[in-house]
């Protein structure tokens, strides 16, 4: 049978970067079939090239047996190929159909386009179960429906082969079981679905086979029931990797971290965080667990002096704080031993502009250590930052850098260097892994549970359950808003997403 | 009394038209994502192109054609520097205000040798009022009669165009694909260009749109309004429109109510300069003036909600590399 989609050495180098080496790649007619790597594996460039996003410096492109240039996204569009990207391509104050007829109006005026998008879209939707409002605007849209609008755009301009970038990083699970059920009835009326991941538990889950991409190269490519996770994992980084985390049985000590009543409220006077209180001891790790806007956020900010909270006190390491006051900031925080990486690092962690050594002090310029009065000493500033490059084996190993040419689990590391070298007492961690490849996050999981043999309380937030089963001690989940349990870290993980889904609470209280 | 209103009123009309058509010229290019400050200056380099034109040549016409062909050679320098090169779509603009500030006055005494304005148009190279059937035989019907002859008709052409083109903006903008792409445009390039639809010819269209508007708009002001180009003859009424703009949330009907209203207040000072008022005493005319921008301000502290601008206004796009 002729492959729906072949490509043949397909060639892609962005200056000195060779983000695609003469990639081959075949694909059966009606198959479900993934992508994975690390992230700059170059999955997204080959997908680009064959959206035409980009264009191959080498290699042909072969659809439905025919030899085809893919000069733009239109000409793709044409070849049958549609591609629901990882940040979605959507206007927000536009409405489902008008989102659905962009570029595909049917005509210079849109009354008699729209009509028959209408009902077209009806069609789609019976036919695939991707029920939406085409009336609704876009933006007040969850982002499950958000993805199906894309999904259905595709399919308005007759794409046969479907390329999806990363889809379920924005979904919760349920969301992103309900996008693999619409996956696999796309794959059996004959659609052929190329799914984009660096998650190893969705390949196993919907596809029928599966590549393996690695710096830039294609290395393997298998049956997806021929073939584990483990062997996936070890074809993505080349060698064997840890998916579970070594670590020694925890020896909590006394009370670093009290938090009691902890009660905040967001800017539109709703209350995300509730009534929340635990205690968090030296040398051991506490996972806060759930589905992410669940408040996990807010709460994070807050202890670390970032945001104001309405009630409750905290209590680091013996001196009581109120954090209802705005005499606490970060510095002051800080000052108490309170060390934070912060969940997003390009919005809060980092400035990418800036040196790399100008980041590694950041929040803690004011320190003696590294000038007097207004002056900095840039002499000991790039020595400590030099020195961390080097234990914790940031790369490129150049502090001069601009922050921003380091890739995403080099920039992660940074960041936590900062924060761990300061010799916190408490730990906040806030996804300290996401858009991390493989590599690092082993790196950096194995420094977060070597500060806490140390003698440190962590707090970590995380919305990988692998992550929290992996690294916590203890495992609090919040929904919507308040601590609605506490787990062992070795609790099935279905009874935690059923937690963090709010299913049972009334039986966890 | 009646009379007064209906006076008032018809300098409204005559006072907006240029501010309705330079408020709907940024209303395309804003719409595309693409922030205009050089309304200003795109208006006036039509106006004196127009001014110069219908001099030279005889006809309001042919002046008009300067204008637009100003104004558009000044709208794709804008488009030049914002979205081939990406620049400060604000830098740019104001750069166009100084540009034709200064040559406008530069040519035109280079070119007239009269103090920087050029020659007094005869009646027949302007645009001169149209007076509609019955207009003079309804005069004097009360109410109606004033209406009809004074407000509606003896207006010239170019007012009734700028009327005209709100519900043709309007129906452009909700009813065609060129206005879908555009609105698209300003909001999430990357969405029109994963589209398959050129983002750079989508824009660059939009300003051109612009440029005519704002080159009708400068040649109402010295042809129409006016018999000659009048050094700076504009006058900021590029960035009342702005305001205007923004007072109407960048939609088309609300910019002529917007439009209307600055007309009104700019008539309402024109009416009552060194008049006194019962109880107030004399009112500074500069009170009149700065009132459009006090209401602007006032109005969208919270009156009438936040206006949201295209949310991609201001930036240029670029084809990330993710």
């Amino acid at each position: 049978m002729v492959p729906a989609i072949e490509l043949r050495k397909i060639d892609k180098s962005f200056g000195p970067v060779h983000a695609n080496k003469a990639i081959d790649l075949a694909v059966a007619k009606g198959s479900i079939h993934g992508i994975v790597g690390e992230n700059g594996a170059g999955k997204s460039t080959l997908m680009s090239i064959l959206y035409g996003f980009y264009r191959a410096d080498g290699g042909d492109i072969i659809v439905d047996g025919n030899k085809v240039e893919i000069e733009d996204s239109k000409t793709a569009i044409s070849h049958g190929i549609g591609m629901v990207h990882q940040h979605f391509m959507l206007v927000d104050n536009f409405t489902v159909l008008e989102n659905v007829i962009l570029g595909a109006e049917g005509g210079s005026l849109l009354g008699e386009g729209v009509a028959k998008a209408r009902a077209e879209l009806k069609r789609l939707e019976e036919e695939y179960e991707l029920k939406v409002d085409p009336d609704a605007v876009v933006g007040e849209l969850p982002v499950g429906l958000q993805q199906r609008v894309e999904i259905l755009k595709a399919l308005f301009r007759g794409a046969d082969i479907l390329i999806l970038d990363e889809p379920t990083g924005v979904l919760t699970p349920a969301e992103a079981d309900h996008l693999f059920r619409i996956l696999r009835v796309l794959r059996d009326e004959g659609k052929t679905v190329l799914l984009i991941t660096h998650k190893l538990r969705e390949i196993m889950a919907v596809t029928d086979t599966v590549s393996v991409m690695r710096q830039g190269a294609m290395v393997a490519t298998r049956k997806t029931d021929e073939t584990s996770m483990p062997e996936l994992a070890e074809l993505m980084v080349g060698r064997r990797v840890l998916l579970r985390v070594d670590k020694k049985p925890a020896t909590p000590g006394r009370t670093a971290l009290s938090v009691r009543g902890l009660t905040v409220r967001d800017s539109r006077g709703i209350d995300v965080v509730k009534n929340v209180g635990f205690d968090l001891r030296e040398g051991e790790i506490v996972g806060i667990a759930g589905v992410s806007g669940n408040g996990q956020s807010q709460l994070l900010e807050t202890l670390a002096g970032i945001r104001r909270a309405v009630s409750g006190t905290i209590e680091i390491d013996g001196h009581k704080v109120d954090p209802t006051t705005g005499t606490v900031d970060p510095a002051e925080m800080r000052r108490l031993g309170m060390g934070h990486v912060p969940e997003d690092r390009h919005r809060m962690g980092l400035v990418t502009k800036f040196y790399e050594y100008e980041n590694a002090i950041l929040g803690y310029h004011r320190d003696p250590a590294y000038g007097k009065g207004a002056m900095l000493d840039l002499g000991a500033i790039r020595e400590t930052a030099n020195g961390e490059i080097g234990k914790y084996d940031i790369r490129p190993p150049n502090c001069q850098l601009r922050t921003a040419n380091f890739s995403g689990g080099n920039q992660q590391k940074i960041v936590l260097a900062r924060e761990i070298e300061r010799d916190p007492k408490v730990l906040l961690v806030g996804q300290p892994t996401r858009g991390v490849d493989i590599g690092a996050i082993e790196f950096i999981h194995r420094r977060i549970v070597e500060m806490r043999d140390a003698g440190k309380a962590i707090l970590l937030v995380s919305v990988e359950l692998d992550e929290i089963r992996g690294l916590a001690d203890r495992v609090l989940v919040m929904f919507d808003g308040a601590l609605v349990g506490e787990r062992p870290p070795e609790t099935d993980e279905s009874e935690l997403g059923l937690m963090m889904a709010g299913v049972n609470r009334e039986a966890a209280e | 009394m009646f009379e007064m209103i209906i006076l008032i009123l018809d300098s409204t009309v005559r006072l907006s038209t240029p501010l309705l058509l330079a408020c709907l010229a940024g209303l395309y290019s804003e719409r595309a994502g693409i922030f205009d400050i050089g309304l200003e200056g795109k208006m006036l380099g039509a106006a004196f192109a127009a001014g110069a034109g219908a001099a030279v040549t005889g006809s309001a016409w042919l002046g008009l054609l300067c204008g637009i062909a100003v104004s558009i050679a000044l709208a794709l320098v804008h488009g030049f520097a914002s979205i081939t090169n990406r620049g400060n779509q604000i830098v740019s603009g104001v750069a166009i205000n100084f540009l034709a500030m200064g040559l406008t006055a530069l040519l035109g005494q280079d070119w007239f040798r009269q103090g920087g304005q050029t020659p007094p148009l005869p009646t027949e190279a302007r645009f001169t009022s149209l007076n509609w059937p019955f207009a003079e035989t309804l005069r004097d019907v009360p109410i109606i009669g004033g209406l009809y002859s004074e407000l509606l008709s003896g207006h010239n052409l170019l007012v009734y165009v700028a009327f005209l083109m709100v519900p043709f903006t309007w129906w452009v903008l909700f009813r065609t694909r060129f206005g879908l792409r555009l609105r698209a445009v300003g909001e999430n390039p990357a969405a029109v260009d994963t589209a398959g639809i050129s983002v750079t010819w989508l824009r660059y269209r939009a300003v051109i749109c612009t440029g005519i508007l704002c080159g009708v708009a400068g040649a109402y002001l010295s042809t129409a309004q006016s018999a000659s180009f009048i050094k700076d003859m504009t006058a900021g009424r590029g960035f009342i429109a702005l305001a205007a703009l923004i007072f109407a949330k960048w939609r088309p009907v609300p910019a002529m109510f917007a439009c209307l209203l600055f007309g009104f207040l700019d008539a309402v000072a024109i009416r009552l300069q060194g008049q006194e008022l019962p109880g107030i005493g004399e009112v500074p005319v500069q009170f009149f003036q700065a009132l459009p921008y006090i209401l602007t301000v006032v109005l969208l502290a919270g009156f009438i909600g936040r206006a949201i601008p295209p949310k991609a206004g201001g930036t240029a796009y670029v084809k990330e590399r993710t």
